[in-house]
C-alpha cells in the first residue's frame, strides 16, 4: 500500500510539475489558465489518492477535499477566463477564431 | 430561478441542499455526539434557508435507474477524459515548437436544466485541450488550445456530445 501511495504521490506532483511548466511556455492567459487547470486538477487528485493509501483513517476527509476541488477548479478557472476577455486581456497571435469577441461587441 | 418556482419544488429543493449539507458535515465533523449534530442541524437549516434556489448535485437530478446509470457512465467516462486531458497537454507542454493553434469557438447545447448546463461546461473545462470561457442561455463559448479549423462544424459539435447524451439523461 505505501508503495503504491508513494507512486501515485510522485506522480502527482510529476503532473503539477508540467502545469507550472506549461504556465510559463503558454503564449496567453486563457492558454495558461488551460495549462494550470488541468494538471492542478489531476495532479491534485493524484496526491490525495495516494495519501489516502498511506493513511487510511484521512480517506473521509481526503474525499471531501477531492470532491470540492472537482466542482471549484473549473468554475474558478472559468471565471478568471471571462473576467481576463471581459477586460481585454491581450490573446495570442495565434488565435485565429473568437466569437465570443464578435458577439460581445454585435450586442454592444 | 424565478418567484412562481411552484411551492413542492422549492421545498425539494430545500431539502436536497439540507441534506447535502449535512452529509458534509457529518463527514467533515467525523462525530456523532448530540452537541455537534446539533450545530449541524441548525447550520444546514440556515444556510439552505438562504440559498435554496442555488444549484446541488442534485438539484433537478431525475430520480429515475437510467439517470443512475448514466450517472456513473458519466463519471467514468469523465476521469478517462481528466487523464487523456492531462496527457495530452503534458505532450504540448513538453514538445519544444509549442504547437498550439488556440481559438474561442462558440457551441450550442440541447441541454434544458440549469445544473445539467453547469456540469457540462465543467467538464468541458477538465477535457482536452478545451475551457469554457462564458455561457449565454444555450450557447457555450469555448476556448480551444488546439483547434482543427479545417472543419469548424465538426470540430465544435465534438466538444459537446461526449458528455452531451449521459447528462441530457440525468438532468435534461
Amino acid at each position: 500500500m505505501d508503495i503504491i501511495g508513494a507512486i501515485l504521490l510522485l506522480g502527482g506532483a510529476s503532473f503539477l510539475f508540467l502545469g507550472s511548466l506549461g504556465l510559463i511556455r503558454m503564449p496567453d492567459v486563457y492558454n495558461r489558465i488551460q495549462a494550470g487547470t488541468k494538471a492542478t486538477t489531476l495532479g491534485t487528485l493524484l496526491v490525495l489518492l495516494g495519501t489516502a493509501l498511506i493513511q487510511p483513517q484521512w480517506s473521509l476527509k481526503l474525499l471531501l477535499i477531492g470532491v470540492f476541488l472537482l466542482f471549484t477548479n473549473p468554475l474558478s478557472s472559468q471565471v478568471l477566463a471571462n473576467a481576463a476577455h471581459r477586460s481585454k486581456v491581450r490573446k495570442s497571435e495565434l488565435t485565429s477564431i473568437d466569437d465570443l469577441e464578435a458577439d460581445r461587441e454585435q450586442q454592444s | 430561478m424565478n418567484s412562481t418556482t411552484p411551492e413542492i419544488h422549492r421545498k425539494r429543493d430545500f431539502i436536497i441542499l439540507f441534506a447535502t449539507l449535512f452529509l458534509f458535515w457529518l463527514l467533515l465533523s467525523n462525530s456523532l455526539a448530540v452537541d455537534v449534530l446539533i450545530i449541524g442541524v441548525v447550520v444546514s437549516a440556515f444556510i439552505s434557508l438562504v440559498f435554496y434556489q442555488g444549484l446541488t448535485f442534485f438539484t433537478e437530478f431525475r430520480l429515475s435507474p437510467q439517470a443512475v446509470v448514466a450517472g456513473f457512465k458519466f463519471y467514468g467516462h469523465f476521469f478517462k477524459e481528466l487523464l487523456r486531458s492531462n496527457l495530452s497537454m503534458a505532450a504540448i507542454v513538453l514538445s519544444p515548437p509549442l504547437p498550439i493553434s488556440p481559438a474561442i469557438v462558440k457551441v450550442r447545447t440541447r441541454l434544458k436544466s440549469r445544473m445539467g448546463r453547469l456540469m457540462l461546461a465543467n467538464s468541458i473545462t477538465l477535457t482536452p485541450g478545451t475551457m469554457t470561457v462564458a455561457m449565454e442561455g444555450e450557447w457555450l463559448y469555448i476556448h480551444c488550445v488546439r483547434l482543427d479549423d479545417s472543419d469548424l462544424e465538426a470540430a465544435t459539435r465534438e466538444i459537446v456530445s461526449e458528455f452531451e447524451p449521459y447528462l441530457e439523461v440525468m438532468y435534461g
